[in-house]
């Protein structure tokens, strides 16, 4: 056992190098010139995009089928493993006059999402039996107020349908 | 009669020239500050206001200028007015003796590109580079605060430790020299390349180096400020354009700092190899200027540099530095110096 394992309380003593300075301080000064002339990695916000991943949980869309039917049925699963109580859903039967719209008698007849609550953690998704609520890749909704971001059927509903692909 | 106000003329305006020409530079040095600092860390710095970020001081200035000017209720409030003038002040007259450039002939006037070349610039420097040490204090006294005050201890304490080794950096230069006219200081410097003193007083320049830093209270030195444990240092209570001027102030003592290194150890306007002609004419005088600026913006690049490399001194170990090492190697320094001049005398060599 040397020395310093013998008394843990002992000062590390620097050699002569160290205590000069010096050298230390030229290694320092080339490490950071070595960055000056790095390309910087910023991303431009505005105009550059960062690139995301497919799977990114941003903006939620409510899908249709290929008939351009609702998948939604007004379940309310999704609002029931909602962490965030971001979800409010207002299920009710589907008049007959709307029935080629769905896909059962049953339909929310307000599906709200409080864009400042929900955390985008992706548990409706998950939840959905019908395979309805999906989270986008898209992440640029800003408002001038809070209102604004509630999101309503209309605004997340696909205005087209078809079949869902599962990518990954 | 005449041509005293011929003078008189001229010097107004060469000074008047000299103090926009500083004031730009120390204006985007602040520019080149934050885009250097983005570079170092592999960021583009501000790059919004304008193309690369070029109208940003402005847009500093105007801002500076909008925001509410806040005098604590307790504070001195004279003192705590005149203090930001004061270091800005004394900052800015150490521009006076900096030769910033040959002569040039225009109008048939020899014009001497310095505003003034006395002959004892160098005294006159440390005199005034003393007097910046009160705009600080001042200000940390007269805040009212227990940090602000903290920041302006601490900086009388570290201004005055790091100018007695400044000064010993100086005297072994002067045994040199054997003159304090920094005119003539640049001129025995000029020719070939090693006549720079940084190659014939190497540890004078190291110790006129770190002092430098020191008084600029730049990055390993910056504890007037050190912001993660005195808020603000010395200004902290300070808002608007009051803190602006502070800012200003510590960027014109940089600009400055780099010249007088220059002058005093790289040769100042002096172009390496290229003799002083004996007319010169208006291209000679501006090349001259040109050479000194490129070679103090290079200087500033230094500064920066290390600001953006190294953390900041504990406060003893400071006191450790300018004490125990710089002022011991200082007087060692001298006696060098002494020496080698009186074996080199003695042998008939003169410099």
């Amino acid at each position: 056992m040397d020395q310093k394992r013998k008394d843990p309380f002992k000062k590390y003593d620097l050699t002569l190098m160290e205590r000069l300075y010096f050298p230390a301080i030229m290694k320092g000064m080339g490490v950071t010139l070595s960055h000056f002339f790095k390309k910087p990695v910023t991303i431009q916000y505005p105009e550059q995009k960062p690139e995301v991943s497919h799977r990114w949980r941003g903006r939620h869309v409510l899908k249709r089928d290929e008939f351009g039917r609702e998948r939604c049925v007004g379940c309310q699963m999704c609002e029931l493993a909602c962490p965030a109580d971001a979800i409010t859903i207002q299920a009710g039967e589907v008049p007959k006059e709307r029935r080629h719209l769905h896909t059962t008698e049953r339909y929310a007849i307000t599906y709200e999402i409080d864009m400042l609550r929900c955390i985008y953690c992706g548990l409706c998704e998950e939840a959905c039996p019908e395979a309805a609520i999906f989270l986008t890749p898209y992440y640029e909704f800003v408002e001038d107020s809070r209102d604004k971001l509630i999101y309503t059927k209309e605004k997340l509903t696909e205005k087209t349908g078809g079949p869902i692909f599962y990518k990954d | 009669m005449t041509e005293t106000i011929a003078f008189l003329i001229e010097k107004s305006i060469v000074a008047a020239g000299f103090f926009v020409v500083v004031l730009g530079v120390v204006a985007y040095a602040t520019l080149g500050e934050r885009k250097i600092a983005g570079y170092f860390q592999d960021r583009h710095g501000p790059n919004r206001a304008g193309p690369w970020g070029i109208l940003q001081p402005i847009a500093d200035g105007v801002k500076f200028f909008a925001k509410e000017d806040f005098i604590p209720d307790r504070a001195d409030k004279i003192l705590f007015v005149i203090a930001p003038t004061f270091t800005f002040m004394a900052a800015g007259f150490i521009m006076a003796v900096i030769p910033f450039g040959d002569r040039l002939t225009i109008f048939g006037r020899e014009v001497l590109l310095q505003i003034a070349d006395i002959n004892i610039g160098i005294l006159y420097i440390l005199a005034i580079s003393g007097l910046g040490a009160y705009g600080i204090v001042i200000g940390g006294w007269a805040s009212n605060n227990k940090y602000s005050l903290m920041g302006g201890i601490r900086t009388s304490g570290q201004l005055i430790s790091y100018e007695i080794a400044m000064g010993l950096a100086i005297v072994a230069l002067l045994l040199d020299h054997g003159t304090m006219s920094l005119r003539t200081i640049v001129m025995q410097q000029s020719g070939a390349i090693w006549h720079w003193s940084v190659f014939t007083h190497p540890i004078g320049f190291m110790i006129f180096l770190v002092s430098a830093f020191a008084e600029a209270s730049r990055m390993p030195f910056d504890l007037p400020e050190a912001e993660n444990e005195l808020v603000g240092g010395y200004h902290t209570e300070y808002s608007s354009m009051k803190f602006g001027l502070f800012q200003f102030g510590e960027y014109t003592h940089m600009t400055l700092a780099s010249g007088l290194i220059i002058t005093l150890y790289f040769g100042g306007w002096s172009i390496p190899f290229v003799p002083i002609p004996e007319n010169p004419g208006i291209l000679w005088g501006l090349l001259t200027f040109c050479a000194f600026w490129a070679k103090t913006l290079l200087m500033m690049f230094v500064f920066m540099w290390v600001r953006w490399t190294l953390p900041r001194f504990r406060y003893d170990q400071l006191m450790n530095l300018g004490w125990k090492k710089l002022i011991p190697l200082g007087i060692f320094n001298i006696v060098l110096t002494a020496g080698l001049l009186l074996v080199f005398q003695s042998m008939g060599l003169t410099n």
